[in-house]
């Protein structure tokens, strides 16, 4: 998070001494307009996301699935999952979220809102199929402990600061190829400015800069998947049941076909990453960078010895 | 120079003191809703009881001993007085529905019938929302206890009359005990 808000400052203080401004003191207008816009995009995401996810991953209310239910089974399977939400809401003394089901056979979980007094937990009905009570409790508080630690609005700010990194440059390198034919007037009035030095530093800043969004991609995913590991240890400590989340996550593992239902947006806020992406299973540096979720046996590992099993 | 350095370790002071305070009012109303969570999941479940055992009735004709101990059990858990003896009560009542569930499994048409499955989850579940109800009680007043106790909240805390929440322990023995049966009601 440090390094994020470092990194986003190194670039556009870049931005603002090689691009707008030609004195010593600049004010820093083209950082703020890309914050701003980037912010505002954020920001509306954070109202009224959390109802664009559950209309385009088709999620039902558990109150409209209970009364269309047919079979006695699986209404019993939903008052079920209306239980243990209500369960999982009283541990964590939060008001209880509103509960959806998706009609997706792949087993997953999400949840959604800006704060827990606007939270939604999505469950898929593959996943209602695959698991027992137990497991259910363990996967709704995971989900639970999301809206607890206030992960939602934490990525909704880094998704601000990516579409910032994206729009500086963007703006960049549409100036490069503009001052390039150009002429390039305004640039060589700022390095006649600064020297040896600041050519340097022109260099560092135009590659980062090119590299920004995957940068910014990466050290997101890096934060999404240390929220995850928090989410499962708080998980935890609300059933005081880390086996049961483990056998969860195993069985979700095994079924790891993509959850088609599920946008790569809501990946972060899912239980298990639903791009279903072999990534996911393997460990190592490359996947580690660009995944939005931890490898899945580090995560049963982690479960299996806060249960003194391994 | 003196003077500013006075104000500001007085402002300093002012406001932390605000700080604590606040957190401990904060902490306190967390702890009374807990408690008040308890309640609410125990008046649930004397609710449900006499839904399950009306449906079983017919059912369990020659059960009529177990069923009445439910009955009993849930009629002294509601006249419970104060958390001592409230914690007591319960804790029989559970044993007796505990009873009753082991009985129910000798009878096959009992078990396939959706009506009590339903029943069955509805009594699990509540179970469950006593026990998280007391878990976050407890961390709660836990945390409250700690808040009061520490350096340096403890000051304000004896000079504002704050007061350590009572913790809900299990008193009696035979609750302390694993359940004869799994059904799956984890407290």
């Amino acid at each position: 998070m440090v390094v994020f808000v470092a990194f986003l400052l190194f670039l556009g203080y870049g931005f603002d001494r090689f691009y707008v401004g030609d004195g010593e003191f600049v004010f820093p207008i083209g950082t703020l307009t890309a914050l701003g816009v980037g912010s505002v995009s954020a920001l509306s995401s954070y109202y009224s996301g959390d109802r664009a996810v559950l209309l385009s991953t088709g999620a039902v209310p558990i109150d409209r699935a209970l009364s269309e239910e047919t079979t006695e089974a699986s209404a019993l399977k939903l008052r079920q999952l209306d239980n243990v939400v209500e369960e999982m809401s009283l541990a964590a003394g939060l008001p209880k979220p509103k509960v959806y089901v998706v009609p997706d056979a792949d087993p997953n979980a999400f949840a959604t809102g800006r704060d827990p007094e606007h939270a939604s937990i999505a469950v898929t009905r593959g996943l209602l199929d695959a698991v027992t009570r137990d497991e259910l409790q363990a996967v709704v508080a995971h989900e639970l402990s999301h809206v607890r630690n206030l992960d939602i609005r934490l990525m909704t700010v880094i998704a601000a600061m990516v579409g910032t990194l994206a729009l500086l440059s963007d703006w960049t390198s549409r100036g490069l190829r503009a001052s390039s034919s150009g002429g390039g007037s305004r640039r060589s009035r700022g390095k006649g400015k600064g020297g040896g030095g600041a050519i340097i530093l022109l260099v560092i800043w135009i590659v980062a800069i090119l590299l920004a969004p995957i940068i910014g991609q990466m050290l997101a995913m890096m934060v999404s998947r240390g929220r995850e590991y928090l989410a499962d240890a708080s998980g935890a400590e609300l059933t005081r049941n880390p086996l049961a989340l483990a056998s969860a996550l195993e069985k979700i593992e095994h079924a790891h076909a993509p959850t088609v239902s599920v946008k790569r947006g809501t990946a972060h806020l899912c239980i298990a990453d639903p791009l279903g992406k072999s990534v996911g299973l393997k460990q190592g540096w490359m996947p580690d960078l660009l995944a939005s979720h931890p490898p899945m046996a580090n995560r049963i590992t982690a479960l299996r010895q806060m249960g003194f099993q391994e | 120079m003196v003077t500013w350095i006075v104000l500001a370790v007085v402002a300093v002071l002012v406001f932390s003191g605000i700080a604590l305070y606040n957190r401990l009012i904060g902490l306190r109303n967390q702890v009374l809703n807990g408690w008040r969570q308890i309640d609410i999941q125990l008046k649930r479940r004397h609710d449900l009881i006499p839904n399950l055992v009306n449906t079983v009735r017919g059912a369990m004709e020659f059960e009529r001993d177990t069923l009445t101990q439910v009955m009993e059990a849930r009629a002294r858990a509601v006249s419970a007085v104060g958390p001592a003896d409230a914690a007591r009560k319960e804790g029989e009542l559970s044993q007796a529905l505990g009873r009753l569930f082991a009985v129910a499994e000798n009878y096959p048409n009992l078990r396939a019938n959706e009506n009590v499955k339903m029943l069955q989850e509805e009594l699990t579940s509540t179970e469950n929302k006593v026990g998280f109800a007391r878990q976050f009680y407890n961390d709660i007043a836990t945390k409250f206890n700690t808040a009061q106790q520490t350096f340096p909240s403890n000051i304000f805390a004896s000079m504002l009359g704050f007061t350590p929440a009572e913790l809900f322990e299990i008193t009696d023995a035979a609750e302390r005990q694993v359940p004869a049966v799994d059904l799956s009601m984890r407290k």
